[in-house]
């Protein structure tokens, strides 16, 4: 389990992070959610210890970081796959962690294994690695301890298709052993798809959060009519609030059901009817992240 | 949007939490420190650093014979000059030490996996001085080596000039230049920086402060109390004084402790990217 409360972070007069509060909870995937420059790197280092924040606090595993005794064997972390040694080798940067965190030896080979770098590879050094064999690295380094806790920054960058899948599956296998995994991500369709939790910040703030399922049903419902403004009469008269995307398409801030119903109550034709969910979340964190304003309003 | 509202914190308090796993141990020291000695030499610079070191004790052995003077082919002579390339390289291993942590961005992974950035530069210093130990024994041991090798191409008689006594003498002197190294790391935080720094302390202020005795008198019997690297040099010679400690402890706390205390103060401090 990973809180964060009321985690502020201030640059001179610059406020990287503000008043950001959110948990992740064990066996579940929390998907840490936005563009570049949001914050989320920043929030975690604050909760790796890395950075002191401004105010506020971040416990793991009930703990602040640096009260962990051995944190490998607890948190395992991954914030940048390019922060190592370039003239050090891929086995080398396990062997110093595993040394540290007072490990059995095999654990190395059994990690290079788990993140299928060869043992010709693990011999190279790290400037001579490709971003995906990095991230391939820093997963591993991550998973040395067998820890409960991941945390991990934007992990699927620089890994082809394949590794993608395969990380996911990983972090899907760790999550339903009751690990708590929580990976950041600028790429909404990674989230989407691993996440069962999701938290989404924008402009250092938290501006959503809550479960996929939640945040997938909030995107609310699309659909067609040949009487658009008749339809939308009708859902006003409901209290639903509803816009024309383009002719003849309204979206509408409910679930299909009860737009479903409102509809034929009106007696009124659709044409097409559906929860506005491939694009909900790319619609949401789009909105969201462009105009943080949003979150005061919609409440 | 009812979901977009920001939810409440956590409402337990992250003490009540199940107690920590009591077997998990803290991390022992001296595991820090064998992992920290460790990370000097397993890069490709802390390599070809360290082969440096042997090969530049060599060469100056081989330069001693070369073209000194065969009077001056003593063991003295040849472990004071081993010491010299010696107490220029170490002190850039220590100094990158500290600084690949920042530069190479190593520190990512170090601070996370211990969470006390003085355990860890404690760690660092305590691997990074005792370096001088057997620094020390192959100054002496090759040393040796090129008195017999010099007094054989002189046709002299080998010269044993120096006791065990000048053992502590010089091991001192490396581990303060050691020291110094990581001082110029802690402060600096940056590979290059810290290179140039050491390299004006060890070069550029000692003909200064030289120069600066030798033309103002008031300067001259301050110069032993504020001149480290003149001290270093002097420990190399052996058999101090008690004056010379105290001149040497005075002189240690102005280039080595107060720097380093206001190095640490900025370390703990500052944000590890």
């Amino acid at each position: 389990m990973i809180t964060v409360e009321s985690v502020t972070k201030t640059y001179a007069g610059f406020t990287a992070v503000d008043d950001v509060s959110f948990t992740a909870s064990a066996g579940r995937v929390t998907g840490f959610l936005g563009p570049n420059g949001a914050g989320k790197s920043t929030t975690l280092r604050i909760v790796t210890g890395l950075t002191p924040p401004t105010r506020g606090d971040a416990h793991v595993a009930g703990r602040r970081f640096a009260d962990l005794p051995n944190p490998g064997l607890e948190v395992g972390v991954l914030l940048d796959a390019s922060a190592q040694h370039a003239g050090r080798t891929g086995r080398e940067v396990l062997r110093l962690s595993q040394q540290m965190m007072g490990l059995p030896r095999s654990r190395v080979d059994q990690m290079l294994d788990l993140v299928s770098l060869t043992p010709t590879e693990a011999g190279r050094r790290v400037r001579d690695y490709s971003l995906g064999m990095r991230q391939r690295l820093g997963i591993a380094h991550a998973l040395l301890g067998d820890p409960g806790v991941l945390i991990l920054d934007e992990p699927a960058n620089g890994l082809d298709p394949a590794g993608i899948r395969w990380m996911r599956d990983l972090l899907r296998g760790y999550a339903d052993r009751g690990a708590t995994v929580l990976l950041s991500s600028h790429l909404l369709h990674e989230i989407e798809v691993v996440a069962d939790d999701i938290v989404v910040i924008g402009n250092g703030r938290i501006v959503a959060h809550g479960t996929k399922a939640e945040l997938l049903a909030s995107a609310g419902t699309h659909l067609r009519t040949r009487r658009p403004s008749d339809l939308r009469a009708a859902l006003d008269l409901a209290g639903l609030t509803s816009s024309i995307t383009s002719p003849g398409v309204v979206r509408v801030d409910a679930d299909p059901e009860l737009v479903g119903r409102v509809a034929a109550d009106a007696r009124i034709a659709l044409i097409e009817l559906r929860p506005a969910e491939t694009a909900g979340l790319e619609e949401m964190f789009l909105e969201l992240t462009a105009d943080t304003q949003r979150e005061g309003a919609a409440a | 949007m009812t979901t977009q509202t920001l939810r409440a914190g956590p409402p337990a308090s992250p003490q009540q939490e199940s107690a920590p796993p009591a077997h998990i141990a803290r991390i022992p020291l001296r595991r820090i420190i064998a992992v920290e000695l460790r990370k000097s030499f397993d890069t490709r610079a802390g390599l070809w650093l360290l082969a440096s070191v042997g090969l530049a004790s060599v060469l100056t052995s081989g330069a001693v014979i070369a073209w000194a003077p065969d009077d001056d082919f003593t063991y003295s002579t040849f472990t004071t000059t081993i010491a010299f390339p010696m107490s220029v390289i170490l002190p850039i291993i220590a100094a990158l030490a500290v600084t690949a942590e920042w530069t190479q961005r190593s520190g990512l992974t170090t601070f996370t996996v211990v969470p006390h950035r003085g355990r860890i530069m404690l760690g660092k210093a305590l691997a990074l001085v005792a370096v001088a130990v057997p620094a020390t024994v192959a100054a002496f041991v090759v040393g040796a080596g090129g008195n017999v090798v010099g007094a054989w191409v002189s046709g002299n008689e080998t010269v044993w000039d120096q006791s065990l006594a000048a053992v502590p003498y010089v091991g001192l002197s490396l581990a303060l230049s050691l020291a110094m190294g990581l001082v110029c790391g802690t402060v600096i935080r940056n590979s290059a920086g810290a290179i140039v720094a050491f390299f004006v302390f060890s070069f550029v202020i000692p003909p200064l402060l030289g120069l600066l005795a030798m033309t103002q008198d008031w300067f001259h019997d301050v110069q032993p109390w504020v001149d480290l690297d003149h001290q270093l040099a002097a420990l190399l010679q052996g058999s101090f004084d008690p004056e010379q400690w105290t001149q040497l402890a005075a002189a240690s706390g102005l280039w080595l402790v107060l720097p380093l205390a206001i190095g640490m103060w900025t370390l703990v401090r500052s944000e590890v990217k």
